[in-house]
């Protein structure tokens, strides 16, 4: 119990959420890693409706597919489902 | 209904900010956590969600944290169809007094398998019956996953659950998987219909066009869960896909109790040679791990001539393509 | 300065018909309601207002009392002004959403027409269902007739309704004595009560940004309500409820003064009505309507001589501790009458609690319950006198026979 939670008296009226959850990064949950082959994507962006955390972003100004390694939980289902196999999960240090 | 059909490609639907946001504690691969945030991007305009409790409803809402970027609301478990049904009252009566703006709000009702087949179906019957104008959106992942994955009405016969666990004696869940979107037809809704999320342009177009509806519509999404299904997390939307190929969730819509079958499950129709055995879908998943022994087999054969019967049932009462 | 009292009109009403105006008067927003006896006819003069187009309200006739309960939550939480009615096992079905009701601070209005809880099934009046619920965190008024009915729930929207109350109230009337009994009711006209009770109020959450913002839902403003919380968390919202409370004994008290004001009626301050407690060695003290039956008894009592005195407990949530203490301070012997039981307890609910208060007493004085008239089983004058003639008994012999009696059951 920290002290430096909010008295009662600070606290929203009855537990109203404020919040967002973005502030709280899931990416320390994964074990394996998704890896992009570039010269394989087509950009079809399957792993970008897929991804359960939308911790893959389509950049349309950048034209480009950005992952967001602070969500990711490692789940591969990006790498199960792209069609052009573009993705594998490996472990932080088979990375390279 | 509206007349225009709503047109859009992966990049527009992935340029839409999400709604269900990142930073939700869902387990990894969950199929309700992926089906809800596309579901989300479906939505057209001011919109509130209520939710029942559940997996969804809990993984967003843990405090001070929200994944909710719109007004929602949980209450209970057995009630998101009575909580739409106060939202609806509460939005039509303040507009007609000048209380607030002047304009629809969408309002989408989420509940588990648990939340709508037993616990929850008495206030969706109610809900559906009085006209509330809400989407109900169930999540089925069959099965009480948030408490520990307890079987529920929804649970195939022969999943193995905590509380129909495959014993020495009784292997798995004896019964049938109550048929929802039967009873959901029956109360003559507007739009009752099946997805899943796999076939994500489909889901989302049904869902919006449960959202034009006005009045109740109704739209059963067919969700696979890696930890209560005992598969692996990385296969999610595979099963999703298998569950449609193996006709063990055909996907479909009824307009005005017209049924028709969506493409995926129209391309089996057309090609029945095309339809996998239900041994295919049933791979892979631990909890109909002992279903794969000898002594067990007929559960498998008795599965697959359900599955067949259904879908014969399914045949006859769709329209002609 | 006092004001002018409003203009006010007798009209012959029963309890529920009494409500079903007040409400219509209130200009509630939405009515999310289920039918049981003794409370029908509350939600169906309510639906004849509605169906004549004489009150703009949706009016939800769910498919339970739990759906109800739920549907008034939800759009109480949209910002409607809400209001239901329930009694015994409807309101029991409700027990979960009450508790929801009072943690997501919504200001619902809910009618109890009292009726006892079965099993055997009894469709007639006892507390025993509020009284089920008086730790479900709702404000609970309990009334002596029609006319304070129909006062009472004006008074409950605004009470529940101030900001730093926000929390449900039930306005419990006894089944069928009040509910079902026809009495000449002095109603004031729509637009005095429309402009006593004004526009609903919310109270205010301050987002992430900073901005402060009415909490309800609203697509403007996104608002996540109904969480889930740890226990690192839970007991601080309990607390705010419990403030809701302290902050509600005064308002009851305020509301009651400017109730008076308006309309020449006050109960006692709000919170209890005294009746000839002034001088009075013997008293009972009860919640709703047996207390009119007392007063006719306490005045043969005082014409014999006998300084017997009433206590009407008229708020039991928040217990008015402090005005309990000042108001029975000087009696010796006190009687508390109970209309429900609580099994296997020393005791009925209210005796509890008023022994409680009372425990602290420099010179505590002797208390006893009566528990009676479960089941809407009648409690003649005759009856009633004997608890006084009891207490009688015991300042004389100084001895208490026993502590808990049975009133009229037959042994």
């Amino acid at each position: 119990m920290s002290s430096k939670e909010k008295s009662w008296r600070e606290m929203p009226i009855a537990g109203v959420c404020t919040k967002s959850s973005i502030g709280f990064m899931t990416g320390d949950w994964k074990t394996y890693m998704p890896v992009r082959d570039l010269e394989k994507c087509t950009t079809c962006l399957t792993c970008v409706m897929m991804c359960p955390e939308g911790a893959i972003k389509w950049r349309p100004e950048m034209g480009k597919i950005e992952f967001d390694f602070s969500f990711c939980k490692g789940c591969g289902i990006c790498a199960n489902e792209c069609p052009t196999k573009a993705i594998t999960m490996k472990l932080p240090d088979e990375e390279e | 209904m509206t007349a225009q059909e709503w047109k859009f490609t992966a990049k527009d639907i992935a340029s839409k900010p999400d709604l269900f946001l990142s930073g939700h504690r869902a387990c990894a691969g969950c199929g309700p956590a992926a089906m809800l945030r596309m579901v989300m991007k479906a939505t057209r305009g001011p919109t509130i969600v209520t939710q029942a409790t559940g997996c969804m409803e809990i993984v967003g809402s843990i405090y001070p944290y929200t994944s909710w970027a719109l007004p929602w609301l949980h209450t209970a478990f057995e009630n998101a169809a009575a909580n739409a049904s106060g939202i609806d009252a509460a939005i039509k009566i303040m507009r007609k007094k000048g209380k607030i703006k002047d304009e629809h709000i969408d309002i989408i009702a989420l509940a588990g398998d648990g939340g709508t087949y037993d616990i929850g179906l008495q206030a969706l019957s109610g809900a559906v019956e009085r006209g509330h104008d809400f989407l109900f959106i169930l999540y089925d992942n069959e099965g009480y996953m948030n408490t520990g994955i307890q079987r529920s009405s929804s649970t195939p016969m022969g999943a193995s659950t905590t509380t129909t666990p495959a014993g020495k004696v009784i292997p798995g869940k004896l019964e049938k998987k109550k048929p929802i979107t039967e009873i959901m037809l029956a109360h003559d809704m507007e739009y009752v219909a099946t997805a899943t999320p796999y076939y994500w342009k489909d889901m989302l177009t049904k869902v919006r066009k449960g959202l034009e509806v006005e009045g109740p519509a109704f739209l059963h999404i067919f969700a696979p869960c890696p930890r209560g299904w005992r598969t692996e997390p990385g296969k999610t939307m595979e099963y999703s896909k298998l569950s449609v190929e193996t006709c063990v969730f055909p996907i479909w819509e009824a307009v005005n109790g017209k049924r028709q079958l969506s493409t995926p499950s129209k391309l089996i129709a057309l090609a029945p040679q095309k339809k996998k055995p239900v041994k295919d879908y049933l791979n892979g998943q631990g909890r109909f791990r002992h279903l794969f022994t000898p002594q067990n087999q007929h559960i498998i054969d008795e599965m697959q001539s359900l599955t067949d019967r259904n879908w014969q049932r399914l045949l006859q009462k769709c329209e002609p393509a | 300065m006092q004001k002018q009292q409003a203009e006010q009109e007798t009209v012959p009403l029963n309890g529920d018909e009494a409500i079903a105006l007040a409400a219509k008067q209130c200009d509630v927003d939405v009515v999310a309601a289920y039918p049981i006896t003794p409370q029908t006819i509350i939600v169906e003069k309510f639906s004849e207002y509605v169906a004549n187009g004489e009150v703009q309200t949706e009016f939800v006739c769910t498919e339970s009392e739990h759906s109800a309960m739920t549907a008034c939550i939800a759009a109480a939480a949209t910002g409607a002004r809400t209001f239901t009615a329930s009694a015994s096992a409807g309101l029991a079905l409700m027990h979960e959403m009450l508790f929801v009701a009072s943690g997501s601070r919504v200001p619902i209005v809910m009618a109890v027409a009292n009726r006892a809880l079965s099993s055997p099934l009894n469709i007639h009046g006892d507390q025993s269902d509020s009284m089920a619920e008086r730790d479900s965190g709702w404000l609970q008024i309990y009334v002596e007739n029609a006319q304070e009915a129909y006062d009472t729930i004006i008074q409950a929207f605004k009470i529940a309704e101030e900001t730093e109350v926000s929390l449900p109230i039930i306005v419990g009337l006894d089944g069928f004595t009040i509910s079902h009994t026809l009495e000449n009711v002095n109603i004031l006209k729509d637009n005095t009560v429309k402009k006593y009770v004004g526009e609903r109020k919310l109270p205010t959450v301050v987002n992430q940004e900073g901005k402060t913002l009415p909490y309800k839902l609203d697509p403007e403003n996104p608002m996540t309500m109904g969480p889930n919380v740890s226990p690192n968390f839970y007991f601080e919202f309990k607390r705010q409820q419990e403030e809701g409370m302290r902050v509600a004994l005064k308002k009851i008290q305020e509301v009651n003064s400017e109730f008076a004001q308006l309309t020449g009626r006050s109960y006692g301050n709000g919170l209890i009505d005294s009746y000839q407690l002034d001088g009075a060695e013997i008293a009972i003290v009860v919640v709703g309507s047996t207390a009119g039956t007392l007063k006719v008894i306490v005045d043969q009592l005082r014409q014999e001589g006998i300084k017997a005195g009433i206590l009407r407990l008229r708020t039991f949530r928040p217990f008015p501790v402090d005005a309990l203490r000042a108001a029975l301070k000087n009696i010796k012997t006190i009687a508390v009458m109970d209309k429900s039981m609580s099994f296997g307890g020393f005791g009925g609910p209210v005796f509890n609690e008023i022994r409680n208060a009372l425990y602290d007493s420099k010179e505590r004085p002797t208390i006893v319950n009566y528990i009676f008239g479960l089941g809407g089983r009648d409690s003649s004058p005759r009856d009633l006198r004997r608890i006084y003639e009891d207490l009688i008994r015991v300042n004389k012999t100084g001895r208490v026979e026993s502590t808990v009696h049975y009133l009229g059951l037959r042994e």
